[in-house]
C-alpha cells in the first residue's frame, strides 16, 4: 500500500511538472506594450538631412492616415522589410513617414540609395527621444495613426505581406 | 612628493565624481533605476546599455531640465509603455491582490502561530 501511494504521488508530481513545462516553455515571456488607441502629442521632428522642423499633424495633406516606419541603416531586419515598405507606399489614403532612428546621415543615405526611397517624407530621430513619444522601443517598428494622431495599429518587428493586408483593411 | 601625488589623485577622483553624486545625473540615475528596460527585460534602464535605455535616460535628462517632476516622468512613461515599465506597481484595482495578499498572509500566519502557542501553554 505504501509503495503504491508513493508511486501515485511520484506519478502526479512528474506529470504536473511535465504539464507546467509543456505549457510555459513555449510561451512568449517578453512584455510587449499593447497600448493601442493611445493618442500621441503633436510633437515636432526635424526632417532628415535638412533643418526643416515639422509638426506631426501638419504632415497630413489629403490623407486620412499616417504610417510611421522607424528604421535605421544598422538594423538588419529593416533591410528585409524594405521591399514591403514599398508596397505600403502604394496604399492610397496613407501618408508614409520614415523615421530614421539613431543613425549616421551618410549610412542612412547609402541605405536609401541601395534599396530605394519609398517614403513620402523622412524625419530624423538622432537621440531616440522622439520614438519614446511615439511609444516605440526599437527598430523596426511601424505605427498607423489616424488624423487625430491616435495609434490605431502598431507592429513591432519587420512587416510582411500579411501586415500590409491588415493595414489596407484598416485604412479603407 | 608621494603624499602630494596621492592627495592630488584623491581630489581628482572626488571632483570627477561630484557631478554624478550631486548633479542632475544623480536624479537621472535614481529615476532610471526604478524603470524596467523593455529590450533586455530583467535589467533596469539604469543598468542597460541598449539603444532604448540610452534614449530613455536622455529623455529623463531633457524632461528634468525642462522642469518636470519625478512623478511627471513616471506618468509619461507609463502612458507610453504601460504600468509594467516601473518596478514598483501602483496601488489600483488590478494590483489590489498583489498588495493585500502578503499582508493578509502575514496576519493569518501570526494568527496560526499565536493559536499554536496558546494551545501548547494549556
Amino acid at each position: 500500500m505504501r509503495i503504491r501511494l508513493s508511486f501515485i504521488f511520484l506519478f502526479i508530481l512528474v506529470s504536473s511538472i511535465a504539464l507546467i513545462f509543456y505549457k510555459s516553455l513555449f510561451e512568449e515571456k517578453n512584455y510587449i506594450p499593447k497600448n493601442i488607441n493611445n493618442k500621441i502629442e503633436n510633437i515636432s521632428i526635424k526632417e532628415f538631412n535638412t533643418e526643416n522642423i515639422f509638426f506631426l499633424k501638419n504632415l497630413f495633406e489629403d490623407e486620412k492616415f499616417m504610417a510611421i516606419n522607424i528604421w535605421a541603416s544598422w538594423c538588419l531586419p529593416c533591410r528585409e522589410e524594405h521591399q514591403y515598405i514599398k508596397n505600403l507606399s502604394r496604399i492610397d489614403n496613407l501618408k508614409l513617414v520614415g523615421l530614421n532612428y539613431k543613425d549616421k546621415t551618410k549610412n542612412a543615405q547609402k541605405f536609401l540609395e541601395d534599396l530605394g526611397n519609398p517614403f513620402d517624407i523622412i524625419l530624423s530621430d538622432t537621440d531616440g527621444t522622439k520614438s519614446i513619444f511615439l511609444g516605440a522601443y526599437g527598430v523596426p517598428e511601424t505605427l498607423i495613426l489616424d488624423s487625430e494622431l491616435k495609434i490605431i495599429k502598431k507592429h513591432i518587428g519587420p512587416i510582411n505581406s500579411k501586415i500590409i493586408d491588415e493595414i489596407k483593411n484598416l485604412t479603407n | 612628493m608621494k603624499s602630494f601625488k596621492f592627495i592630488f589623485f584623491l581630489l581628482f577622483c572626488i571632483f570627477f565624481n561630484l557631478n554624478n553624486v550631486f548633479g542632475e545625473n544623480a536624479k537621472v540615475d535614481e529615476i532610471s533605476k526604478n524603470l524596467r528596460c523593455l529590450i533586455c527585460q530583467g535589467q533596469s534602464v539604469y543598468d542597460s546599455q541598449s539603444e532604448f535605455a540610452l534614449s530613455v535616460k536622455t529623455l529623463i535628462l531633457i524632461k528634468l531640465e525642462s522642469g518636470s517632476s519625478e512623478k511627471d516622468i513616471y506618468d509619461f512613461l507609463k502612458s507610453k509603455y504601460g504600468d509594467w515599465i516601473v518596478y514598483e506597481p501602483e496601488f489600483n484595482n488590478y494590483t489590489l491582490i498583489l498588495w493585500i495578499l502578503p499582508l493578509f498572509l502575514f496576519i493569518f500566519g501570526g494568527f496560526l502561530i499565536a493559536r499554536k502557542v496558546i494551545i501548547n501553554k494549556r
